[in-house]
């Protein structure tokens, strides 16, 4: 597998969609280039950060505010 | 004596919305409680914009409760909301810019080969290393930098995590647009996280 191929292959791999022989194919070409393996694990980590639970939070405002205007608008409605 | 919630006793969500559904607002609100986290941090990464983002959770929730008899329930419940808040968030980004220069960056930037420019190890951890604020700005800029189809693609899969079948769905695509979508949206998000976060 060449390096055009492995960059082809990761988000498959990320996602495990890869049948097993490719998955074992891009495993041997990610242990001896460094370039790839680079970007593999970048990859995955870009998924990691914005997925991270901490970041993004409501602030205390919005929410009071969201909470305000469904009550204002719905809770008469369901009454 | 104060009662507090136990989580292990927390309904069903299937019931909450039944209730919801036969016009219970509290039912509807304990819905409101599980996803409105969700929904805005989505609304920031799809807009990039704190008072967008917020309009797009109100006007998600009003539209959930509007439409809430309509939802067959064939879906989750929160694949359901997801769905009107990214109309929501889209429109409004439709009515902030012009819809031609959405369209234009769309199909300009369908096709053609991803490669990777950056092979620089980045440093280990910038989640602890950087302001919490500094690095949702480094985020909300690099996802803003993608074409319209292939941020919302990224959103829904892996921020979101519906499966590709229900992204297709929701977005009008085939399965095989949407792999191919994620996998560049994810390189290119790649790339202009590297350019900021590597090492040194």
């Amino acid at each position: 597998m060449n390096c055009k191929d492995a960059i082809q292959q990761i988000t498959g791999y990320l996602d495990g969609d890869l049948d097993d022989d490719l998955k074992r194919m891009l495993e041997v070409h990610l242990k001896c280039c460094h370039h790839c393996q680079i970007v593999f694990d970048t990859t995955g980590k870009t998924i990691e950060l914005y997925c991270d639970g901490k970041l993004f939070p409501l602030p205390g405002k919005v929410r009071e505010r969201l909470h305000n205007a469904l009550r204002a608008k719905l809770k008469p409605r369901s009454e | 004596m104060v009662n507090f919630p136990d989580a292990g006793l927390a309904k069903d969500e299937s019931v909450l919305v039944t209730e919801a559904k036969a016009g219970s607002y509290e039912a509807f609100e304990e819905l409101v409680n599980r996803y409105e986290k969700k929904i805005y941090r989505l609304g920031l990464n799809l807009t990039g914009s704190p008072e967008d983002a917020e309009d797009m959770l109100q006007e998600t929730f009003l539209k959930a409760f509007e439409h809430l008899p309509a939802f067959r329930e064939d879906s989750r419940f929160y694949t359901w909301i997801v769905r009107i808040a990214i109309n929501q968030g889209l429109m409004k980004l439709r009515k902030r810019r012009s819809s031609k220069e959405v369209q234009m960056k769309d199909a300009s930037n369908d096709d053609g080969e991803v490669i990777p420019r950056e092979f620089a190890d980045w440093r280990p951890n910038p989640e602890q290393e950087l302001e919490r604020t500094e690095l949702e700005t480094i985020l909300q800029n690099a996802a803003r930098s993608l074409p319209m189809t292939f941020r919302t693609v990224f959103l829904l899969r892996d921020v979101e995590g519906l499966s590709t079948e229900e992204t297709a769905e929701m977005l009008g695509l085939s399965e095989g647009a949407v792999k191919a979508r994620l996998f560049r949206a994810r390189l290119r998000l790649r790339e202009e996280l590297s350019k900021i976060l590597k090492r040194g």
